[in-house]
């Protein structure tokens, strides 16, 4: 049976949620189709639909099912799927390539070994790859503004720990399953810490509260500790933004 | 304008409303009360609009009235006292200019509430007043703060509300899950057939569930795509032991669902404190709307039930000093 023949499929996400997924495994194809049904979604919301998000490549609505039928809502999402070939939509507007200085290991960011190890890569060959890496914005979740980025080479299809790491701090960048994430809070993680950045991605006192958005590009280049350093005493975050076109 | 004085406060003491619903797409989940039943019976005791309250996890501390201030006690029966007064729980009450209200810690379950006449004069910030400590929005209270009250338009006290048994634990309904069919047919069997006890881990994101036998945890378990996470999930990360997410849960996560608690169990799962007993069972959805049916049904009762508290002249301790027969009214104020 090919994607094709399962994918989109509908499921409930408990008793008010209902997920449109698009595989089960992150592809490009799959994450533009997520952002692409949100975006349609958004600018024409079914009755009693209450909220719609992604994650990186599904669409999740939250409904209130006493107003409106889950069958009911399945048969309209059916439908609209079925108007167009949502893996070749295209990606969102206004997107921005931020470049997001890093500083890789030290005692700031202590499983880069680990990390570099599991990859069967050198210190210096891991920091190479990380650094260089153009990742894009698959989603925005976990924490508020926090970015899922996508897609790292092959040899980073690393397993999360089986325990967690009981904190990371703001601004941490971890990696596992050839993704890296971009800490907006201090928690708890099952992936792997190998660089730490100065970025705040959720400044909820602000009129923009959050840094990133999905579709956006997103590099990491690596600096050393003395600078790492002197952007936190300057309280600097070092980030550039540029267009994309 | 009058004020709540925070003389001292537990660890566990934040400002909470119905949460922030509408940012999942940016990672913020909604958050807000985790015994929204108890935020609702704090409003129907002072027969006003459920807005915000203190949410007291563990215990609460002591409060100084700004000014006379009427007040509910709603969520996990707690010791409270008004000058060394014991006051009821699950009621509301009057407090004069200055008095200073004790909350300590108490029996069974995890949070209390204290809803203010009036509610709380706060600018919100992105639709809510609610403390979102895992988003990093707001933070515990502490002592030496002081929160603004809006003006009160009056009512009733001395009402009171039939108490409730959500805080011991007992059996949470569950709903299967997305990863729900990649359990075995065995496990999911086991797992309903196993009593689980609340671990001491836990907080407003969400709770460690201790199995009496061994996890749950799947050999795919730690390669599984990141999708939706819904407050009420049963987690199971590397260790096998269920993390029940509750109202400041994650948006988005890896670790494979064997099934999510119904909303309407969701006071009652967050209510077990450390050490209660847990055990899940697999409802149809239908049964689960239902209970969801049931429960808004009970949420619009509830000012109905709110009935004046009669005390026993037994636990009146100044009772030589109230005036029993001029104080009688006609009783409409309380209707």
């Amino acid at each position: 049976m090919t994607a094709a023949d399962t994918f989109p499929r509908i499921d409930p996400l408990g008793l008010d949620g209902v997920l449109v997924r698009f595989a089960d495994t992150l592809t490009e194809p799959a994450n533009r189709a997520a952002l692409a049904f949100r975006a349609a979604l958004e600018r024409d919301l079914p009755e009693a639909v209450e909220e719609v998000s992604t994650a990186l490549v599904s669409t999740q609505l939250r409904f209130d099912p006493l107003h409106l039928p889950l069958e009911r809502l399945t048969a309209e999402l059916r439908q609209r799927l079925s108007a167009q070939d949502w893996y070749a939509a295209p990606l969102p507007e206004g997107r921005r390539l931020l470049h997001i200085p890093t500083l890789y290991g030290t005692d700031r960011a202590p499983q880069l070994a680990e990390a570099a190890a599991l990859a069967g890569l050198s210190r210096a060959e891991a920091i190479d790859q990380l650094s260089q890496a153009a990742l894009r914005v698959t989603t925005i979740g976990f924490a508020p503004g926090q970015p899922y980025l996508g897609t790292l080479p092959e040899a980073w299809d690393i397993p999360r720990q089986t325990g967690l790491t009981p904190q990371v701090p703001v601004g941490a960048l971890v990696v596992a399953i050839r993704q890296m994430v971009l800490f907006s809070v201090s928690t708890p993680t099952g992936w792997r810490h190998v660089g730490q950045t100065h970025a705040r991605l959720f400044r909820p006192g602000t009129a923009k509260p959050f840094l990133l958005r999905p579709g956006d590009a997103v590099r990491f280049p690596a600096i050393d500790r003395a600078a790492f350093e002197a952007m936190g005493a300057a309280k600097e975050d070092g980030i550039i933004a540029e267009p994309l076109t | 304008m009058s004020v709540l004085e925070i003389l001292s406060a537990g660890p566990g003491v934040t400002l909470q409303d119905a949460g922030r619903p509408g940012y999942l797409a940016q990672g913020l989940s909604r958050g807000g009360a985790l015994d929204r039943l108890a935020l609702a019976e704090g409003a129907a005791l002072l027969r006003q609009l459920p807005g915000a309250a203190l949410e007291m996890i563990g215990m609460g501390g002591r409060f100084r009235a700004g000014g006379p201030l009427r007040i509910a006690l709603t969520g996990a029966p707690m010791r409270a006292t008004v000058d060394g007064v014991p006051l009821a729980w699950n009621a509301s009450d009057a407090l004069p200019a200055g008095a200073v209200l004790r909350i300590d810690g108490g029996a069974t379950g995890t949070c209390g509430m204290l809803t203010l006449g009036g509610g709380f004069d706060l600018p919100p910030v992105l639709g809510a007043v609610s403390a979102h400590l895992a988003a990093g929005l707001g933070r515990a209270l502490e002592a030496g703060d002081s929160l603004p009250l809006a003006p009160d338009r009056g009512g009733p006290t001395g009402l009171c509300l039939p108490p409730d048994d959500r805080f011991c634990g007992g059996t949470l309904r569950v709903l299967p899950s997305l990863q729900t069919g990649l359990f075995p047919e065995a496990e999911r069997a086991r797992f309903e057939a196993e009593t689980f006890t609340r671990d001491a881990r836990g907080n407003r994101m969400g709770v460690r569930l201790t199995p009496g036998g061994g996890g749950f945890g799947l050999p795919s378990g730690q390669s599984i795509l990141s999708e939706a996470i819904t407050p009420g999930d049963l987690q199971i990360p590397g260790d096998g032991a269920p993390y029940l997410l509750l109202a400041e849960c994650q948006t988005t996560g890896g670790y494979p669902r064997i099934g999510t608690v119904i909303p309407a169990d969701l006071p009652r799962a967050a209510q077990a404190g450390p050490g209660a007993r847990l055990r899940f069972r697999f409802v149809s959805r239908p049964e689960a709307l239902e209970a969801e049916a049931r429960l808004r049904r009970h949420l619009a009762a509830l000012p109905g039930l709110a009935t004046p508290l009669v005390r026993h002249p037994r636990d009146v301790p100044d009772l030589l000093t109230h005036t029993l027969i001029s104080g009688v009214t006609a009783g409409e104020e309380l209707s």
